[in-house]
């Protein structure tokens, strides 16, 4: 399996604090991944360096086929690269509706002058209401996305990175404030994505990991503690001591 | 499913149709080609009002729609003012320089024409020499480009800098008002080459023109009418696309569209860019209205007073800046011009020429505080629009996101 991502020794530090040290992590196309760890083990940060959003002091972000360094790119250019994110409080855009959302989410020309002359092809309408279908949402299309309920939300948000069609997904807390019934369809949501991308899901519900039934990852005071099955990484000895035995 | 853009935006046809009938109203009831009820002064002020409704469009655009409050935006209408001043006095001078001085034995030659025209712009600022900037003001093809272009440049210029450098929120909006400051100070040199704190006077007349200023109001009251209405149309039909969402989405939540794949800068940039062009428009037919431009117009206060403008008319709506920035610019035209009766209590009398800017402060705060749609919410009231119940939290995180009272279901 080719390595779609890798991250190799990164490091960086927050006025003398070390959130991230000397991490190395890799993941392959079409792969699932669960992440996990303490609070304050780096997990965000970890996700804002891949994205751009956070400068790593040292350290390589390699990226693709052609291996391009991610570490020049602005945050814009690494989503166009492929690389999609979901925040832990689901972040849609509240004022404008489902479709809205979704149509402004479709792998499209990003560049402004060929947005302001876009306009909705009867195929990328289409492709919305397919979308909208798979995360649960067609009935909702015309509502504004701030009427939706948390879950509901969180599928929009779902529904926003495949629309992307991302290679690979990154997603914080996917399962956070949602019913047992909610969880089940997320779960399925990003075992069939990762079918034909890369997932990242950050996680702390044990349980929730368990279902997604992927190598897991475990990170530590910054850096990589244990990875493996859930069942190799929790009878983990380091792991149990920092993380489960609390 | 795709419907025609009138029919997505009925506002936008109901907008025209309001605009045509006021400007035809006007003219029937002018001094110039109508039964002479509204005086020319007055058709003045009308259309000024139209100019000043444009800015608020413009603003709009950028503060109500993309969230970035701009307290510059006066910079750019003074500027499209000078710019077209700059062609009217020079060519006027001209004329009157050239009908002088054919009175002469010998024929004026051109440098003697273009030192005397100097001498008579710049005598009162001890010069007259032409600075550099006149260069293209011979030439009103030129200096009509130059309306768009310097306030253009001047915005792409400033918003490059400051948006790349990921300056937002209220830093934002003070750097804009250190721009319009810093020009207004700039411009009351007399060495900076616009006639220091006399600025540009003798507007309203156009050069070789014969005709009264009752008609030429009238003309200048359809450009602008048209201006806004063309303002309205290309405002209207931004916003309403999948370039409005962007807009709307840097608005309430700039990080996510930029994990989107957006180059949220590159769309500021544009959006910023583009209402300083609509705003430099709006200024080069204001001011020849008015008459006379000078620096004090650039000043701070005024684009304040624009974003007062937007708010009480209810930001994020194009109407609501048109009906905020008329109502509130004519009662001021109203309270300050004398016209408004004292109140006597007894004690002390309140002169609303002394009283207005004090009441015009309390009504920002009530509307911002009570009703932050603005008198463009009554409209939801009459549509029964509903507005989302979200306990008190705004649409996104970022400060110029829309609040929970201002967004509608």
């Amino acid at each position: 399996m080719s390595t779609l991502l890798e991250v190799s020794g990164v490091s960086v530090t927050f006025d003398g604090f070390r959130a991230i040290n000397n991490l190395s992590f890799q993941i392959g196309e079409a792969e699932l991944r669960s992440v996990i760890g303490p609070n304050g083990a780096g997990k965000t940060t970890f996700m804002d360096i891949i994205t751009g959003k956070t400068r790593p002091d040292e350290g390589r972000v390699i990226w693709g086929e052609k291996s391009v360094s991610l570490l020049d790119m602005t945050e814009a250019k690494i989503a166009q690269a492929g690389i999609g994110r979901k925040f832990q409080k689901p972040t849609v855009f509240e004022d404008q509706s489902v479709r809205d959302n979704l149509l402004m989410a479709l792998k499209k020309n990003r560049g402004w002058v060929g947005v302001l002359l876009y306009r909705p092809s009867t195929s990328d309408l289409q492709k919305v209401e397919d979308l909208a279908t798979e995360i649960g949402l067609y009935q909702e299309l015309s509502r504004k996305s701030g009427e939706l309920s948390h879950g509901q939300k969180q599928w929009l948000e779902i529904g926003m990175l495949l629309a992307q069609d991302p290679r690979l997904l990154l997603v914080d807390e996917p399962a956070a404030g949602m019913t047992p019934q909610e969880r089940e369809h997320t779960t399925d949501l990003l075992v069939q994505a990762a079918k034909t991308r890369a997932v990242v899901v950050v996680e702390h519900d044990m349980e929730f990991v368990r279902r997604l039934n992927c190598k897991v990852t475990v990170l530590h005071e910054g850096s990589v503690l244990a990875e493996g099955s859930l069942d190799h990484v929790t009878s983990n000895q380091d792991v149990i001591d920092v993380y489960l035995g609390r | 499913m795709e419907r025609s853009f009138v029919a997505k935006n009925p506002s936008v046809l109901v907008f025209l149709t309001i605009l045509s009938l006021f400007a035809l109203g006007v003219t029937v009831l002018s001094e110039g080609f109508g039964i002479g009820v509204i005086s020319t002064s007055f058709v003045k002020t009308l259309g000024k009002t139209l100019c000043l409704c444009l800015i608020a469009v413009a603003m709009d655009l950028v503060w109500g729609f993309t969230g970035i409050l701009s307290l510059g935006h006066f910079a750019f209408f003074g500027l499209g003012g000078y710019m077209i001043g700059m062609w009217l006095m020079y060519e006027r001078t001209r004329l009157i320089v050239v009908e002088s001085l054919s009175q002469a034995d010998i024929p004026p030659t051109p440098a003697e024409v273009v030192d005397a025209i100097g001498t008579q712009i710049f005598g009162v600022v001890g010069s007259s020499e032409f600075p550099l900037i006149w260069a293209f003001s011979h030439s009103l093809t030129l200096q009509l480009i130059l309306v768009v272009v310097v306030p253009g440049l001047l915005a792409l210029i400033f918003g490059w800098l400051a948006f790349r450098s990921r300056v937002t929120g209220v830093y934002l909006s003070i750097l804009t008002q250190a721009m319009t400051l810093a020009l207004a100070l700039y411009l009351f040199q007399n060495d900076s080459g616009l006639r220091g704190n006399n600025g540009l006077s003798g507007l309203q007349n156009l050069p070789g023109v014969t005709v009264s200023q009752d008609v030429v109001s009238l003309w200048f009251l359809w450009a602008s009418a048209l201006a806004l209405g063309l303002g309205y149309m290309l405002a209207a039909w931004i916003v309403s696309g999948k370039f409005g969402s962007v807009l709307r989405g840097i608005r309430d939540n700039e990080a996510r569209v930029r994990f989107l794949g957006y180059s949220v800068e590159a769309y500021k940039l544009a959006v910023f860019t583009l209402t300083a062009c609509i705003a430099a428009i709006a200024g080069a037919l204001y001011y020849p209205q008015a008459g006379i431009i000078n620096p004090e117009e650039m000043a701070p206060i005024a684009s304040i007073y624009l974003a007062v403008w937007v708010a009480i008319g209810g930001r994020g709506r194009l109407y609501g800046a048109v009906i905020g920035a008329a109502f509130v610019s004519l009662l001021s035209t109203w309270f300050t011009g004398g016209q408004a009766p004292d109140i006597p209590l007894g004690f002390y009398t309140i002169k609303w020429v002394d009283w207005w800017q004090v009441l015009l402060g309390v009504s920002f705060v009530l509307v911002t505080l009570f009703a932050p749609q603005g008198i463009g919410g009554l409209f939801d009231l009459y549509t029964n629009q509903r507005h989302p119940d979200r306990h008190g939290a705004n649409l996104g995180p970022d400060e110029g996101a829309l609040r929970e009272k201002e967004a509608s279901l």
